[in-house]
């Protein structure tokens, strides 16, 4: 079956000719008429149409936008807060950099859409250190708004009001991790907090119930209030609903990024037809299918079971080029859709290294605060650094499973799971390659790819 | 503290944007450094002092957040992605490339003073690797010719300010 064409709701106008990041540009493709209508209806009713839509978050955990916004305590009488996590920094993705380059006002949008259906009076954007033009971009547009009379007092004349600013990170990826954002919002390290008590819609930023969103969902909430939650609920797949952005990297032909219906499209079809196959020469090894720390995919393994279509339960029997690009399928198949960041590697590399790789991005951005956490990172980096700089043993796979076996689950927050899932599933599935390594560093060739 | 007067507004126009004036930390931060190239001790202190902290508050940040450095470096900062996607990519050869060009490892600064290299971490641009940041510029595809090409052009940069 050949690959569906893309669906650009979210990237429409990206790398459009003539498309620029101005206000003029924007109000000539239709921009802020959506809101004009929204702001004309009651903030109930836009919650409403977002929980219709079935929106689950595009940030990495997938849980649904509605949900979370209902979840708001709207009775405290402490003010609530909306705040656009555009840390962007899980490794593979890279979408939101160009929403925010080329289309920030489509952005600024979805976040005072999102602002008057949840009554929030003070919006900020929290956007990675490493994106300064990305931030003077939005710093201007946001201008161009208030100018406009789009954001600020009294919003087209209503007594509504709702400021934003732009808050730059420096740095640490823990910052993409919700109550660890809102930390470092506050001025502190970004030490995520336990939940139970701090949910953030209910304790979050300076103790008040906060909503963090992504830039693309919140760019999503967008189209939704725009063509009505119902309708969107029939773009991609029942409970994996809209558009997705799938941004591919590594050792492909085109890497890049596509915007799929949610679950219309299988990784084969992404990888093979859309991005055109593996480089002259070689053949898929390996796919990561949502930012790094989802579990890696070998090619050539069957995944087996039963799964809900309509209303009935059916058999599959996939390998990993016939899996659906969505939340449940790849949630079933043991990995994750995650951030949407897919990562390509081919018969050129060697999975020990790979994961050498991974485990020195994790070693270097864990937050310190939990313990197994903090040493586990470390020591998993520490050895597969011994492994292909020093010494390596046939044992080092097992002693490597059993230090992320000691992380996941005993951490604050979810970093434990995305530090210990990469080397807990390069060990499992290609633990061949880990008993065989000390053979093969010696007969490698002087030239072969670096990746520690 | 000797900071230039656009500086100084800015600071003063960031800390109402929050509630809580803790939260202008990272913003203070990143205007300093902006200004002077690196966090003195100074700077914490004044920091701190402006914010109504200790400066164990802005210390604890300093050493945190990667972004932030307590010495001066070259007067252009190479950053090279060091993460999976660029790895695969090339991103090592295309660091290489750089150190040989400039003389220098990753961390120091070069002989001349004029950069400073360092591997970070993922850059969001992966679809484009191997990418290098130069000072605020993104660079994309960066493989061993277009490293010589940038490295070229700073050299040139240098020259003619000279």
């Amino acid at each position: 079956m050949s690959a569906p064409s893309q669906r650009r709701l979210i990237f429409q106008h990206i790398d459009e000719p003539g498309y620029t990041n101005d206000l003029a540009c924007y109000l000539k493709h239709g921009g802020y008429e959506v809101m004009k209508r929204a702001f004309a209806r009651k903030p109930e009713e836009l919650i409403d149409e977002v929980k219709k839509s079935g929106l689950r978050g595009r940030g990495g955990a997938g849980f649904p936008c509605g949900v979370k916004w209902t979840l708001v305590d709207r009775k405290s009488g402490k003010p609530i807060y909306l705040v656009v996590n555009a840390d962007e920094s899980e490794p593979g993705t890279f979408k939101d950099r160009y929403i925010i380059h080329q289309d920030p006002h489509q952005m600024i949008e979805g976040i005072m859409i999102s602002c008057h259906a949840n009554n929030v009076k003070q919006a900020y954007i929290y956007i990675r250190g490493e994106f300064p033009g990305g931030a003077r971009i939005l710093e201007k547009a946001i201008a161009e708004a208030r100018a406009a009379n789009f954001v600020g007092p009294n919003i087209l004349g209503t007594n509504y009001s709702c400021e934003i600013y732009v808050h730059r990170g420096a740095g640490a990826y823990i910052c993409g991790e919700e109550t660890g954002l809102i930390e470092s919002l506050e001025g502190k390290r970004a030490y995520p907090r336990i939940k139970p008590p701090y949910f953030p819609a209910v304790l979050g930023l300076d103790q008040c119930p906060t909503i963090v969103n992504n830039v693309e969902t919140l760019c999503h909430v967008k189209h939704i209030v725009g063509m009505g939650g119902e309708a969107y609920s029939k773009i991609g797949t029942p409970n994996n609903t809209g558009t997705r952005i799938l941004c591919v990297s590594g050792q492909v032909q085109r890497p890049g990024y596509y915007e799929y219906e949610v679950g219309k499209i299988t990784m084969g079809q992404l990888l093979n037809e859309v991005c055109g196959g593996p480089l002259p020469g070689r053949t898929f090894k390996a796919v990561i299918p949502g930012g790094s720390s989802a579990k890696i995919l070998r090619f050539g393994e069957r995944f087996k079971g039963k799964r809900k279509v309509g209303a009935e339960m059916v058999d599959y029997d996939w390998g990993v080029e016939d899996v659906p690009m969505d939340f449940d399928s790849l949630g079933m198949i043991g990995t994750m859709g995650g951030s949407g960041g897919v990562i390509v590697m081919d018969d050129s590399v060697n999975m020990v290294e790979a994961l050498g790789n991974i485990n020195e991005f994790y070693a270097h951005e864990s937050c310190g605060q939990c313990t197994p956490c903090r040493e586990g990172s470390l020591w998993m980096k520490k050895i597969t650094g011994r492994m292909v700089h020093g010494e390596g043993r046939s044992e080092d796979g097992a002693l490597l499973k059993n230090v992320a076996d000691q992380i996941a689950g005993r951490t604050i927050c979810a970093f434990g799971e995305a530090c210990a899932w990469p080397t807990q599933s390069f060990v499992l599935k290609f633990g061949d390659e880990f008993k065989a390594y000390p053979e093969a560093k010696k007969n490698a060739p002087a030239d072969s790819l670096k990746l520690v | 503290m000797n900071l230039k007067p656009e500086t100084f507004s800015r600071i003063d126009e960031v800390i109402p944007h929050y509630p809580v004036k803790r939260s202008a930390a990272l913003p203070l931060l990143h205007l300093v450094q902006e200004d002077q190239g690196y966090i003195s001790q100074e700077a914490i202190e004044w920091i701190a002092a402006k914010l109504e902290l200790q400066p164990i508050n802005i210390y604890e940040l300093v050493t945190f957040y990667p972004m932030f450095r307590q010495k001066p470096i070259g007067r252009r900062h190479i950053k090279v992605c060091r993460t999976l996607s660029c790895a695969l990519m090339g991103g090592y050869k295309a660091c290489g490339e750089f150190e040989k060009q400039f003389n220098t490892h990753r961390g120091e600064i070069s002989p001349d003073g004029e950069v400073t290299i360092e591997f970070v971490e993922c850059l969001a641009s992966c679809g484009t690797a191997p990418v290098v940041m130069i000072d605020d510029d993104l660079h994309e595809k960066v493989d061993c010719a277009k490293a010589r090409e940038l490295s070229a052009r700073i050299k040139t940069e240098a020259a003619t300010r000279q």
